[in-house]
C-alpha cells in the first residue's frame, strides 16, 4: 500500500463522517452537473439506510423501495395538497416511512433468510399497489406533481431551490444529520449488537439480547432514514413517481451496496456515487446500459463481494495490523 | 353488471387453470433449482423470456412448432448450465445472498441480450395453424391452444414426477435436497447434479415460454412481471416442493382469474395479499418442509 | 447517433490546443521542401497566434454563432424504444432542414437527445441535466403521459418551454398547466370521441370497456363515454385491468357473456397488441367489433395482421393520407429521402412537428426568449405535414384533425400498407374539453 495513503486512511478512519462531509463538501464540482450531485446524495443516503439493515444486520429486504416511496409520497402529499411548509412535509415523510418500517417490520421478524426477502417483496409490492390505485391523492401512474418549494430568506440569504448549487447544500445538511446519526449507531452498544446477529443470531440470543426488538429497532431505522431521502428526492425532483415503489427500486439498494461495500460506513455511499455516475456516462454511449449494469454487477459479487470502498478499507486493515509492520 | 351464471363462473374457473398451468412450470423449475442448489433464481423470468424468443425463432426457422418445443427447452437449458457453471458455481458455500444477486444481474444482461438479437420490439407470435380457434365447452367458447396448453403442461409435470421418482437420477435429486452432505460421500459427482439441474430448472423456463408466446405479446420486458408471479406461486406452495408448485400454480391462477370477474382492479394485489398471507401463517408454504432455510 | 453524444461547445481553450496540434501536424521539416513547409510554418503560426491571442473575439463570436439547444428526452430503452427512435428521426429531420435553410441569423440549432427510459424519475433527472449543465433553450419530448407530466413540472419551474409530444389529458388541465406548456399531440378525449363518432353510429349502440387500470384508460372511457352519449350508446361494462397485464384471458369469459356490439380496447401499444390477440383467440371477432382509441403503426407491425384484422381505432397520423394530402405527400417524401425509403409513423410526424413548430416560433419573435417564442408559439398558425392546425389560446393544445384507420389483413402492397383511412375528422375546437372543465380563467 502507498506510504502516503495507510496515515490518510487512518485519518478518515477515525473521523469518519466528518471526512465524508468534506468530500461532500467538494463533491459538486467533481460532477459534470449538480443534478447528478443532487441524485448522489439522495440515492447514497438510501444505500446507507438500506445497509444498516442488510450489510450489518445481516437481512436483506426487497421491499426497502416501500420506504423511499413513503417518504417521497408523504412529503410531496403534505406539500401539494396541504400546502405544509416544507421542513414540516419532511418531518412528516420520515414520520411516516418510520410507521410503516414499524409495520412491515413487525410481520416480516417472525421470518428468516430467504423467506424474510420475500415476504418484504410481497409486503412492498402490496404498498406499491395501494399507493398506484389511491389516484387521487398520489396521482397514480402519473406520479405526483407539483412539489415545489418557493424561495425564501434564511440567514439574511434567498434560498432558491431551482438553484442547482443552493438546492445541493441545502440537501447536503439533511444527509449530514443522518449521517452523523447513522455514525452513532454502528458505534454505540447497539450496533455491535446487530453485528452480531449478523454473525450468530442464536449465539446473540444466547449471550441475553432480545434479537427481535433489536431487529425491529433497525428495521425502524433502516426505513426512517431511506424515507428521509426519499423526501429530499420529491423536493428535488419535483414529482414523486410511481416506480420508487416498485420492487426494482429495492433491487437498485441491493446493487449500490454491493458495489461499494456492505458493513462499511461510506462503502454504500460510494456505490451509489458509482453505479449513478457509470449509469449516466453509459446512456450516453450505448443503448444497451442494462447489459453493462449486469455484467459489472455479476463482475463485482464473483471477483469483488467486498465492493470498492470495501476492498480498500480491507487493503488498509491489513496494512496496519501489527504483523504487517515489519 | 353481467350476472353470475354457473356457465360463466365455470368459464372463469377453466381460464383459471389455463393461466395456472403456466404458472405451475414456471413454479416447478424454480422450486427444482431451490430444492437442490438452494438457490434463488431470480433470472427465471428472464429465462422464460428467452424460451418465448427462441421458440417463434426456431417455429419460423423450422416450421414446426412442434420441433420448436423440443429444440427451444434444450438451447435454454445448455444456456442455464453455461450460467451454473461459470457464473453461479464459484459462489457456492457464500451464502444464500450471492447467487441470487447473481442471478439478478443475469437478468439484465439475458434482457439486453434479446433486444440486441431480435430488436427492441419484440416479436409477434401467433398460434400455430393447427391449434387455432376455439372449442365449445357446452359452457361457453374457449380457446383450443389454451386447451392444448392445460395438457401439454400436465404432460410435463408426469414426465418430471416419472423421472425423479423412478430414476436414479431422480433419486439422487430426492436424496440431494434432502442432505448434500450425504450424497457426496457416497460418492455421486454433486457439482454435475447441480449442473444438470440447474440446467433442466431453466429448460422448463424456457418450455414454459415457447407454450406461453402464442397467448401474450413477445418483448424483452416480458419476465419482469412474471418473476415476481412465479415467487408468489413458489412461495405458496413451498420453496423446494414439487407437488406445492403445481398445487399453489393452479390455485394462483384461478385466484387471480376470479378476482378479475368480481374484483378486477385487485387482481394483482391479490395475489400478493395471499403470498403475504402465506408467508406469515405458514412460511414453509403448503407443502415445503418447515426449517428449510430458516 | 450522434446526436447521442452532445457536441461539445466551442471553447477558447480548446482552440488554443487545437491550434497548437495543427501547428505541431505543419511543421514538418523535409530538406526539398523547406520553402513550402517553412510558409507553411508561418501560415500555422500565424493562425495559431490569432486564435491563441484572441478569446475575447471567440467569445463575441461563439454568442452570436452559438447553435440553439433543443432539448430531447425519449424514451430511447424500454417498451417504446421503436416509437421513440422514430420520433428523434424525425426530429433530426426538422433540425436539418431548418440548418440546411440557414438557421436563425445563422445560428444553427441542435438537438440534444436523452433516454428518459420511460421511467418518470429518470425523465424529472435527464430534463434538470438538459436544463442545468446543457443550458438547452427549449424543450420537446416524452412518449407517455406519466413521463411529459415528469418534464413539465421541471420545465415550467424553471420557465422553459415544453412542447410535449405524446397522448395526455392531465397536462391541458390548469393544475399542471404554465404558460410555457404545449401539446403538440392528440390527448385522449380528442382521439376517443373521434373514434367514438365513427364507430358507434356504424357498429351498435351496446359498448363493453376493457380499460387499461391508469390515468390514461380511465381518460379514454370518458371521453368515449360522452361522445357516445350524443349517439346514444349504452355502456354495458367497463373493465379494468391492470396496465402492462400479459394475460387478459380472465376478463374474456365475462365480455363473451355481455355479448356487446363493439368491444373498446381502452389501452396502448404492447396491451392492445396483447388483448387484441387474446380476443381473437377467444373467438370474440364473431360477434364483436373490435375498436382501440389509438392504433400505432408500431403496434399494428408487431402484433400482426391476425391478431388486429377488423380492428378499427384512431391516429394522429397515417402515411397513407398522402392520397388525399398534399402536406401529407410532401412530408412523406422528405422521410422518404432523408432515410432510405422508410415513411414515418404517428409519433414520427409529432417529433417533425413539435421541433418545426418551436422554431417557427422562434423565426417569428425573433427572439430565443422563453417569454416571447411562448407568445409567437400560443400565436402559430401551421400546416407541417396533415393540414392545418393551431393552439387553442387557454391551454396550448393543438387543434388538429384525427384519422381514422382500419387495420388491413388482406391486399397490402408492402410491409407498411397496414391501413386503410376509414375517415378524417376535421380539427375542430370543440372536440376539446371546454376551457373551464380543464380549470383555466378567461
Amino acid at each position: 500500500m502507498a506510504p502516503l495513503l495507510t496515515p490518510v486512511l487512518t485519518l478518515i478512519a477515525r473521523h469518519r463522517v466528518l471526512s465524508v462531509l468534506l468530500f461532500l463538501l467538494i463533491f459538486p464540482w467533481l460532477m459534470p452537473y449538480e443534478a447528478l450531485a443532487v441524485n448522489i446524495l439522495i440515492f447514497g443516503l438510501y444505500a446507507v439506510g438500506f445497509n444498516l439493515l442488510f450489510g450489518y444486520t445481516g437481512m436483506l429486504s426487497f421491499g426497502h423501495a416501500a420506504f423511499l416511496g413513503v417518504g417521497s409520497y408523504l412529503t410531496g402529499m403534505s406539500i401539494v395538497h396541504a400546502h405544509l411548509h416544507w421542513l414540516i412535509a419532511i418531518a412528516i415523510g420520515v414520520g411516516a416511512s418510520g410507521l410503516v418500517g414499524a409495520l412491515m417490520g413487525h410481520l416480516a421478524i417472525r421470518t428468516r433468510g430467504i423467506y424474510f426477502s420475500m415476504v418484504t417483496l410481497a409486503l412492498g409490492q402490496i404498498v406499491y399497489y395501494g399507493f398506484y390505485k389511491a389516484e387521487r391523492w398520489t396521482g397514480g401512474e402519473n406520479g405526483l406533481r407539483g412539489v415545489t418549494v418557493p424561495a425564501f430568506e434564511f440567514a439574511g440569504l434567498t434560498i432558491d431551490f431551482t438553484n442547482p448549487v443552493t438546492k445541493y447544500y441545502v440537501m447536503l445538511g439533511f444527509v449530514a444529520i443522518a449521517l452523523g446519526l447513522v455514525s452513532r449507531i454502528l458505534a454505540s452498544p447497539f450496533g455491535a449488537v446487530i453485528e452480531a446477529i449478523r454473525e450468530n443470531e442464536k449465539r446473540a440470543a444466547a449471550c441475553g439480547y432480545d434479537v427481535a426488538r433489536s431487529k425491529l429497532l433497525v428495521f425502524v431505522l433502516s426505513a426512517a432514514i431511506c424515507g428521509l431521502a426519499g423526501s429530499l428526492r420529491a423536493i428535488h425532483l419535483s414529482v414523486v413517481p410511481i416506480d420508487s415503489l416498485h420492487y426494482l427500486q429495492s433491487g437498485q439498494a441491493v446493487m449500490m451496496c454491493l458495489l461499494g461495500g456492505m458493513g462499511t460506513f461510506f462503502g454504500p455511499f460510494v456505490g451509489a456515487a458509482v453505479f449513478l455516475y457509470l449509469e449516466d456516462v453509459v446512456t450516453t454511449l450505448t443503448r444497451h446500459w442494462m447489459a453493462v449494469v449486469g455484467t459489472i454487477f455479476m463482475v463485482f459479487i464473483l471477483f469483488f463481494p467486498r465492493g470498492i470502498w470495501g476492498s480498500l478499507i480491507g487493503r488498509w486493515e491489513r496494512a496496519t495490523t501489527p504483523s504487517a509492520q515489519t | 353488471m353481467v350476472e353470475l351464471t354457473p356457465q360463466l363462473l365455470g368459464l372463469q374457473l377453466v381460464t383459471g387453470v389455463a393461466l395456472g398451468a403456466i404458472y405451475a412450470l414456471l413454479a416447478v423449475g424454480l422450486s427444482l433449482i431451490f430444492g437442490m442448489l438452494t438457490v434463488v433464481n431470480f433470472a427465471h423470468g428472464a429465462f422464460f423470456m428467452v424460451g418465448a424468443f427462441l421458440g417463434i425463432y426456431f417455429q419460423t426457422l423450422t416450421g414446426s412448432f412442434a420441433l420448436s418445443l423440443v429444440i427451444t427447452p434444450l438451447v435454454v437449458g445448455s444456456v442455464g448450465m453455461l450460467a451454473e457453471r461459470f457464473l453461479v458455481r464459484p459462489l457456492y458455500g457464500r451464502g444464500i445472498d450471492y447467487p441470487l444477486l447473481l442471478t439478478f444481474g443475469l437478468s439484465y444482461v439475458l434482457i439486453e441480450l434479446m433486444r440486441v438479437l431480435f430488436g427492441i420490439e419484440g416479436l409477434p407470435s401467433s398460434t400455430p395453424a393447427m391449434l387455432r380457434g376455439s372449442v365449445d365447452l357446452g359452457i361457453g367458447r374457449f380457446p383450443l391452444y389454451r386447451l392444448v396448453l392445460i395438457g401439454a403442461t400436465a404432460a410435463v409435470v408426469l414426465g418430471l414426477w416419472l423421472m425423479i421418482e423412478k430414476t436414479r437420477f431422480g433419486l439422487i435429486i430426492r436424496a440431494g435436497s434432502r442432505d448434500p452432505e450425504i450424497v457426496r460421500v457416497l460418492g455421486v459427482d454433486v457439482a454435475r447434479v447441480w449442473l444438470l439441474v440447474f440446467g433442466l430448472g431453466t429448460a422448463i423456463a424456457g418450455l414454459s415460454g415457447v407454450l406461453a408466446a402464442p397467448t401474450r405479446a413477445v418483448n424483452p420486458e416480458m419476465g419482469i412481471t412474471v418473476l415476481a408471479e412465479s415467487f408468489v406461486v413458489t412461495v405458496v406452495g413451498g420453496m423446494g416442493s414439487l407437488m406445492g408448485a403445481v398445487v399453489a400454480g393452479l390455485l394462483v391462477g384461478v385466484v387471480f382469474s376470479m378476482t378479475s370477474l368480481l374484483a378486477p382492479e385487485f387482481a394483482e394485489l391479490s395475489i400478493f395479499v395471499l403470498m403475504a398471507l402465506v408467508l406469515l401463517v405458514r412460511p414453509q408454504g403448503l407443502f415445503g418442509k418447515a426449517g428449510l432455510m430458516g | 447517433m450522434s446526436t447521442l453524444i452532445p457536441a461539445p461547445t466551442p471553447n477558447p481553450e480548446h482552440s488554443t490546443s487545437h491550434a497548437d496540434q495543427h501547428a505541431d501536424q505543419h511543421a514538418a521539416p523535409q530538406a526539398n521542401m523547406q520553402a513550402t513547409s517553412r510558409r507553411r510554418l508561418l501560415q500555422a503560426g500565424a493562425a495559431g497566434t490569432v486564435l491563441a491571442g484572441a478569446p475575447f473575439a471567440i467569445n463575441i463570436v461563439r454568442a452570436q454563432g452559438a447553435p440553439i439547444k433543443i432539448g430531447f428526452p425519449t424514451p430511447l430503452t424500454g417498451a417504446f424504444s421503436a416509437e421513440a427512435q422514430d420520433q428523434v428521426r424525425a426530429a433530426e429531420l426538422a433540425v436539418k432542414e431548418f440548418n440546411d435553410g440557414g438557421g436563425f441569423n445563422g445560428r444553427k440549432v441542435e438537438l440534444l437527445v436523452r433516454d428518459d427510459k420511460l421511467n418518470p424519475g429518470e425523465a424529472a433527472s435527464r430534463t434538470l441535466e438538459l436544463i442545468e449543465k446543457d443550458k438547452v433553450d427549449f424543450i420537446v419530448g416524452s412518449l407517455s403521459a406519466a413521463t411529459q407530466l415528469s418534464i413539465n413540472a421541471v420545465t415550467r419551474e424553471r420557465k422553459v418551454i415544453f412542447n410535449s409530444i405524446s397522448q395526455s389529458d392531465a397536462i391541458n388541465e390548469a393544475k399542471d398547466w404554465s404558460p410555457y406548456t404545449f401539446h403538440e399531440a392528440l390527448n385522449p378525449h380528442m382521439t376517443a370521441g373521434a373514434v367514438a363518432r365513427y364507430a358507434f353510429p356504424k357498429y351498435g349502440k351496446k359498448v363493453v370497456y376493457l380499460t387499461a387500470d391508469y390515468a390514461y384508460g380511465h381518460e379514454m372511457v370518458r371521453g368515449f363515454e360522452r361522445a357516445g352519449k350524443a349517439l346514444g350508446a349504452t355502456t354495458l361494462a367497463d373493465i379494468r385491468h391492470p396496465l402492462g397485464a400479459a394475460d387478459y384471458s380472465a376478463f374474456l369469459p365475462r365480455i363473451q357473456a355481455l355479448k356487446p356490439d363493439i368491444l373498446v380496447l381502452c389501452n396502448f401499444g404492447r396491451d392492445l397488441v396483447n388483448s387484441a390477440k387474446q380476443a381473437t383467440d377467444f373467438g370474440l371477432k364473431e360477434s364483436t367489433r373490435l375498436v382501440a382509441p389509438v392504433l400505432l403503426f408500431t403496434s399494428r407491425v408487431a402484433g400482426g395482421a391476425d391478431a388486429f384484422e377488423g380492428v378499427v381505432g384512431g391516429t394522429s397520423y397515417y402515411w397513407g393520407m398522402e392520397d388525399s394530402i398534399p402536406a401529407a405527400k410532401a412530408f412523406n417524401d422528405k422521410f422518404r429521402r432523408a432515410y432510405g425509403g422508410a415513411v414515418p409513423s404517428d409519433y414520427g410526424a409529432l417529433g417533425y412537428a413539435g421541433v418545426r413548430s418551436v422554431l417557427q416560433a422562434v423565426v417569428n419573435a425573433k427572439s430565443t426568449d422563453s417569454d416571447k417564442v411562448a407568445d409567437a408559439l400560443g400565436r402559430l398558425e401551421y400546416n407541417w405535414y396533415k393540414g392545418n392546425q393551431f393552439y387553442r389560446k387557454c391551454d396550448h393544445q393543438s387543434v388538429q384533425s384525427i384519422i381514422i384507420v382500419e387495420s388491413k389483413s388482406k391486399g397490402m402492397k408492402d410491409k407498411n400498407d397496414v391501413f386503410s383511412v376509414a375517415s378524417i375528422e376535421a380539427p375542430s375546437e370543440s372536440n376539446l374539453r371546454s376551457c373551464s372543465e380543464l380549470g383555466h380563467k378567461g
